[in-house]
């Protein structure tokens, strides 16, 4: 049955790939070299079937697939396109592309977001445009929001919040009956980023953010203040479990897990984590953050993972019919469905898988997040930024008193990249 | 007048057979030299190049002078780079405790020199902690220090006493790690002085003994200065070893909690190689910093050793 359905599906995008190739008008030939990094279980075995069904749709070329470990491709990725550098490459959307542009290393392809059949991945097109130009094409993205236990909210009478002062109320709860609110594993610091983009966009909204991101606005505004004090109100009341600056964001899983806290502000790949952890559909749920000032529309962190042309590449022919490959709607269904990445298409064309945690993100950011998407904290901050931007947010969650000297040192740092 | 006739062959005598004394020597230094050229006298020299340029390792550089280091040392108007700073104080506190090695090592050095059955397996036991890997040593001993589920605090908790997180606390973090570093440094130098003791003249020993020496007087007077090299090559390896601990602090708390357990090759490594790290020139800086405190302890160590060898002779 598994198979059958996997060789239809094939068919399908053989079909869908094949009117593409004929209308680029010429066949494909040589040989086309991949550098990715989806080196996790699920994405490995979506990137080595995606490069396996490319290579026989076109008989004459041969995709030679290279896949490097997911972390160490951050650091590796400036090495690989360097010198001899493979056609296609992983990596991220938004300013986290800009060192690679700025050097020349990712390759314009514009010219193919102007191919009739992109029009359909338009709501991902600013996340790839820098300089007005776009730098790669999205192949998945995710949503992050609240996901919590069911049944300790049930268990305690509360309903999923949609505002602060619900936030707050019910957190007081959750700690009366013996347990942490949110868990919270800030040892790589990236986790906390996921807790300011949220309270500063809920807060001063998403064009502020931007701001903020893009340097255009000092760390000591008050507007960033106030983000603080509405946090710091979550951190006085002891809603984050204790010593997370000891654990890895899965390190701190089982504290959810366990029940001890009672959720997780996170990104949807959690949800595999918390299905391998033991907890069903049942306990598990979601909800999108909730609003801190009702003036302001939501904006919603949903990062998205991209492929890139290296401007060295031997194979450009081959790398555009990829990266259009990727990105048709029936590669999309496929490569996000439940049972490979269990991530939302980029695609509009294509069928969002029926798992019940992307159908509830599919809908929050198709109907609820008219503030705008954000790529995450360490994609919309400069490299530098990020890096001791995510370092001053873990200092404030362990010793919040310090506030002012944590934001003099950012503006410090601000000041330093943007003037 | 056979020998005559000898006399006459050196010109006919190749060039090389001629400036054989000189140029062998050198023959066999050159693919040492060559490549210690290539792997660490031209690195050194384009460390100190890049320090001069604002580059992100990808484009262009861009020539901007000292202002690299005038950013980390604070010269001028600006304050002196704070990451810098606590860097440079983690390295002394490094440096400093990371020499508690060599007591320690001595100590179970002396306790393990005596001949009873089994002892070849009591001393592999207390060297087994170097040779396995930092990153494991590391490994174990985050496991130790964890705030709930770690051993040290199931003992803490076990006597009545409040748990700790000595990694989670800017104020301990750095002193966790050393204590673990300290776990291979010591069997490194025990190793050093179970070979040193080896070479004890036992003639000395016995003289000193009918002299009436003993305890502590024995160990002071006559033990340690036989063991003077063994000392010298200890402080040695752990002075190089304290200021180039990176894999303990990157594997146990990746220099956190917020940057407090930071010291200057992980600062370096974080500033231009790291995921965030796209400022070459600035980490290039930092790394001619710790060059020079390097070169401090070299120098003195490359003048004791000839101070040593002049006395020799």
């Amino acid at each position: 049955m598994h198979s059958i359905l996997k060789t239809s599906l094939a068919a399908l995008i053989a079909a869908g790939v094949a009117t593409t190739a004929s209308a680029d008008g010429h066949g494909l030939s040589g040989e086309l070299r991949i550098m990715s990094d989806m080196s996790n279980p699920a994405p490995r075995a979506v990137m080595e079937k995606m490069a396996a069904d490319f290579d026989a749709l076109h008989p004459n070329l041969s995709v030679d697939l290279t896949i490097v470990d997911r972390e160490a491709w951050k650091t590796q990725i400036r090495n690989a396109l360097g010198a001899n550098p493979p056609d296609v490459v992983n990596w991220y959307a938004a300013t986290r592309m800009l060192p690679y542009v700025e050097a020349g290393l990712f390759m314009d392809v514009s010219d193919l977001w102007n191919e009739p059949e992109m029009a359909d991945l338009a709501s991902t097109k600013g996340a790839m445009t820098l300089d007005g130009k776009q730098w790669g094409v999205p192949y998945t993205y995710y949503q992050w929001g609240v996901y919590y236990r069911k049944d300790i909210y049930e268990e305690l009478g509360l309903s999923e919040p949609t505002t602060w002062e619900e936030e707050k109320a019910n957190c007081q709860a959750i700690l009366d009956s013996g347990r942490k609110c949110y868990t919270i594993g800030s040892k790589f610091l990236w986790t906390a980023g996921g807790w300011f983009d949220y309270i500063n966009s809920r807060t001063n909204g998403y064009d502020f953010h931007i701001e903020l991101a893009t340097g255009q606005v000092p760390w000591t505004d008050d507007r960033v203040k106030a983000t603080f004090a509405n946090w710091r109100e979550l951190i006085d009341m002891g809603a984050f479990i204790d010593d997370h600056q000891s654990y890895s964001w899965q390190e701190a899983m089982p504290f959810m897990i366990d029940g001890e806290a009672a959720a997780y502000l996170m990104g949807n790949f959690s949800v595999a984590a918390f299905r391998d952890g033991g907890l069903t559909d049942d306990q598990l749920d979601f909800y999108q953050f909730p609003a801190i000032n009702p003036d302001v529309e939501p904006a919603e962190d949903a990062p998205t993972d991209t492929f890139h042309i290296a401007s060295g590449a031997q194979n450009v022919d081959a790398a555009k019919a990829f990266l259009l490959y990727v990105t048709s709607p029936e590669v999309q269904t496929w490569i996000n469905g439940g049972d490979a990445l269990g991530q939302l298409p980029v695609n509009a064309k294509a069928e969002v898988s029926d798992d019940k945690f992307i159908q509830e993100g599919f809908n929050m950011l198709s109907n609820n997040a008219g503030g705008g998407i954000m790529q995450f904290f360490d994609r919309d901050f400069s490299a530098e930024m990020a890096s001791v931007g995510m370092e001053g947010l873990q200092e404030f969650m362990v010793f919040p008193d310090n506030l002012d000297d944590i934001l003099a040192r950012l503006e410090e740092t601000r000041q330093r990249i943007y003037n | 007048m056979a020998a005559a006739s000898t006399t006459n062959v050196p010109a006919q005598r190749s060039w090389y057979k001629r400036n054989e004394i000189a140029i062998t020597p050198w023959l066999f230094l050159l693919p040492a030299m060559l490549f210690f050229a290539v792997y660490v006298i031209i690195p050194i020299g384009q460390s100190f190049w890049i320090s001069f340029h604002e580059w992100d390792g990808l484009g262009e550089k861009t020539y901007i002078g000292a202002a690299n280091y005038e950013r980390l040392l604070g010269i001028g108007d600006q304050n002196m780079d704070r990451k810098f700073q606590t860097s440079f104080w983690n390295n002394l506190r490094w440096l400093v405790l990371y020499l508690l090695a060599i007591p320690l090592g001595l100590f179970i050095a002396l306790f393990l020199n005596q001949n009873v059955t089994g002892i070849r397996l009591y001393k592999s036991l207390f060297f087994f902690p170097f040779v396995i890997s930092q990153v494991v040593v590391g490994l174990v001993f985050s496991w130790f220090y964890l705030p709930r589920e770690g051993l040290l605090n199931a003992i803490l908790m076990g006597i009545g006493l409040e748990p700790v997180n000595i990694l989670g606390d800017p104020d301990t973090a750095t002193y966790g790690i050393i204590a673990a570093g300290l776990w291979p440094q010591t069997a490194y130098c025990m190793i050093l002085y179970l070979t040193g003791l080896n070479a004890v003249d036992p003639e000395q020993v016995e003289a000193a003994r009918l002299d009436g020496a003993k305890g502590p007087r024995m160990l002071w007077y006559v033990i340690l200065p036989q063991l003077k090299p063994a000392t010298f090559i200890a402080f040695v390896v752990t002075i190089i070893g304290a200021l180039r601990s990176f894999d303990l602090i990157s594997v146990m708390t990746n220099g956190g909690p917020f940057g407090s357990t930071r010291v200057l090759s992980f600062y370096m490594f974080e500033e231009s190689l790291s995921e965030f790290g796209f400022r070459m020139g600035f980490g290039a800086a930092i790394a001619v910093v710790l060059f020079f405190i390097m070169l401090f302890f070299i120098v003195y160590f490359l003048y004791s050793m000839w101070r040593d060898e002049q006395g020799a002779h």
